[in-house]
């Protein structure tokens, strides 16, 4: 089930500022492909611009084909929740929705797009929370307020979250940066299970990272502040992080530069 | 240069610095304290120059200066700003307090006279200047009437113009609307009451009236709301400004529509200070006199009808029965101003617990 994506000639805007320029590039289903590159070099802005979450900010707007299986996301007739719905998106700090149980918050997505029948929700809370690796440790307090589990729990549960709506594309934004090494484990073991049935596109500064978890790799990079961002190589991960085509990449990634 | 530095004397080891200071025992600041009463006290007496309200402030005083003295002198610069700070500090609070005790202990002490089931139960109308009782169950009803009625319009109005303002809202528009609420913030009440009595009593009630203008309960609830909108549209929009985009994105990247995320993931986390927000507004709105007196004509009868004839509201029977030549009215009017305070915190209260109830225990 899970989709192809096609970025071609992805530009974006933040009003009259341009972020990123010109992306091409191409995301197998059920693989994991990182994006990785200096501070504002606009990985993030185009992982937003998968899932149409660029323009929730004023002024900011994409121009170009993204296409997913063949669908232009940014076609005029293409309903936006849709998109989102099958494109589900992971955030840089855990957001759990303070007014609801971990149960509620699991559930939101089903619920809040018109989901009444309880033993589903139950079923789809369960699901969801044993492929976050969450289950076993909230299973007897699901009715307590969601903000009140650990960093690393709230992540997991904002992953329940988002795939308890079962997306085909799961985007994460540096998913790990405000987590401990433990908790960082348990996200990267989980987004080896997955692979099994999403495509997963996570951005993140952590190499390491990138080198663990992904099967491509994306690097990104601007000539100087100021400049859009552009894509410099993409290719198998084992290639970019041992024999990269461009001098750019291997001086980041050496830590020569960024 | 460099070769008179290799002749000096080797420094000698730094000495560790001592996390240790010298402070003032414990009794010191309430003896402090107990020694500037004792100096003020002989002062202001002995000179027969003031009561005890000089005393009060000239200890304050002598208290602050010797406090500063003795902890300067033992403790040090540093800790004698903090002490006196604190004791400053600690003044404003006892300061901002004092009016609240005053006016609660002067209200129940002078309330609790004719706290009785007649005030509860009847009304003014028949009772003469000689009636001993007589009661302001009329203005109670036209109180809790006239500001129902004034929350009913006020709060989804004014929670739709804040959510617009706030999350649909780009350019002049939105602007125009912020600086008109703004404005409409500083209308005296008398103005929205005179508002009220031209467009609505004048104009438009002989519309229903049979063409004699009329006024009503209705009316003044029409006055108060437009007293009440600005505050509530402030209030709420400053708490959904509050609620973090990053809560909205999670509800937007789930699919779910921009309206809903609105209404099920916003709304509730900003909801106790919105709350707290209309609690103002009702409190503002239950405390006008002018705008009742001006539109609702004011009453001695129970009228329960809010759309028709003259109501009573609880502030305009307070100011009718101060200013009534009556030796019995300043009983009644004390006792009203008590309930209506007494009102205002039942109702905040009973929000407050709503509200709370949607939160999740922690």
């Amino acid at each position: 089930m899970a989709k192809r994506i096609d970025a071609t000639n992805v530009t974006a805007y933040y009003g009259s500022f341009k972020a990123i320029e010109n992306i091409n590039l191409t995301v197998e289903p059920k693989t994991v492909t990182a994006l990785i590159g200096p501070s504002g070099c606009g990985k993030s802005t185009f992982l937003r611009s998968i899932n149409r979450m660029h323009e929730v900010l004023p002024g900011a707007r994409v121009e170009g084909d993204l296409t997913i299986d063949g669908q232009n996301i940014y076609d005029r007739d293409v309903d936006v929740t849709a998109v989102r719905r099958t494109i589900g998106m992971v955030f840089q700090r855990p957001n759990p929705f303070p007014t609801m149980s971990i149960f509620e918050n699991v559930v939101a997505g089903l619920r809040l797009n018109g989901l009444r029948k309880k033993s589903v929700l139950n079923e789809a809370a369960e699901r969801a929370l044993r492929a976050a690796n969450l289950w076993d440790e909230v299973k007897d307090r699901l009715g307590k307020p969601g903000a009140g589990l650990s960093g690393g729990q709230q992540q997991r549960l904002c992953i329940a979250r988002t795939i308890a709506v079962e997306p085909q594309v799961v985007l994460m934004d540096e998913p790990c940066s405000a987590l401990d090494p433990i908790s960082t484990l348990a996200i990267e073991d989980l987004m080896f299970q997955l692979k099994d049935k999403f495509t997963i596109i996570i951005v993140t500064h952590n190499m390491q990272q990138a080198a663990r978890v992904s099967d491509r790799t994306a690097f990104f990079s601007i000539e100087k502040t100021g400049d859009p961002g552009r894509l410099i190589e993409y290719d198998n991960t084992q290639k970019i992080f041992s024999n990269p085509t461009q001098k750019k990449t291997e001086d980041y990634i050496t830590g020569r530069f960024g | 240069m460099t070769t008179t530095i290799a002749n000096q004397h080797p420094r000698p080891p730094a000495q560790p610095p001592s996390l240790r200071a010298k402070r003032l025992p414990r009794y010191a600041a309430p003896a402090i304290a107990l020694a500037a009463v004792v100096v003020a006290a002989a002062i202001v007496y002995g000179a027969g120059i003031g009561g005890p309200v000089l005393v009060v402030v000239l200890a304050a005083l002598l208290h602050l200066a010797g406090l500063f003295a003795a902890s300067n002198a033992v403790e040090g610069r540093r800790s004698a700003r903090n002490r006196t700070w604190s004791a400053l500090i600690h003044s404003a609070f006892v300061l901002a307090a004092l009016p609240l005790a005053s006016v609660v202990w002067t209200l129940v002490s002078k309330g609790v006279e004719r706290l009785d089931g007649d005030f509860f139960g009847t009304s003014m109308n028949n009772i003469g200047a000689r009636d001993p009782n007589g009661g302001a169950y009329h203005a109670i009803v036209g109180t809790l009437e006239q500001v129902g009625i004034a929350a009913l319009i006020t709060v989804p109005l004014g929670i739709l113009c804040a959510i617009y303002v706030v999350e649909y809202g780009r350019g002049r528009f939105a602007f125009a609307i912020r600086f008109f609420v703004d404005v409409m913030t500083g209308i005296p009440s008398i103005v929205a009451g005179l508002f009220v009595l031209a467009f609505w009593v004048l104009v438009v009630s002989p519309v229903f009236n049979d063409g004699r203008p009329g006024f009503s309960g209705f009316a003044a609830a029409l006055a108060l709301s437009v007293l009440m909108l600005p505050t509530v549209v402030r209030s709420t929009e400053e708490m959904l400004r509050l609620v973090p985009a990053p809560l909205r994105e999670g509800a937007y990247a789930l699919g779910v529509p921009k309206w809903k995320t609105i209404l099920r993931v916003v709304l509730p986390t900003a909801l106790p200070g919105i709350v707290t927000g209309v609690m103002l507004a009702v409190a503002r709105a239950a405390g006008e006199t002018a705008p009742v007196l001006l539109v609702a004509g004011g009453g001695a009868a129970i009228n329960f009808n809010p759309f028709e004839d003259n109501q009573s509201s609880l502030a305009l029977f307070v100011y009718q029965q101060a200013g009534d030549a009556s030796r019995y009215a300043p009983a009644r009017a004390w006792t009203a101003a008590l309930t209506l305070v007494a009102l205002v915190l039942v109702l905040t209260v009973a929000a407050k617990l709503l509200a709370r109830r949607n939160r999740l225990g922690r």
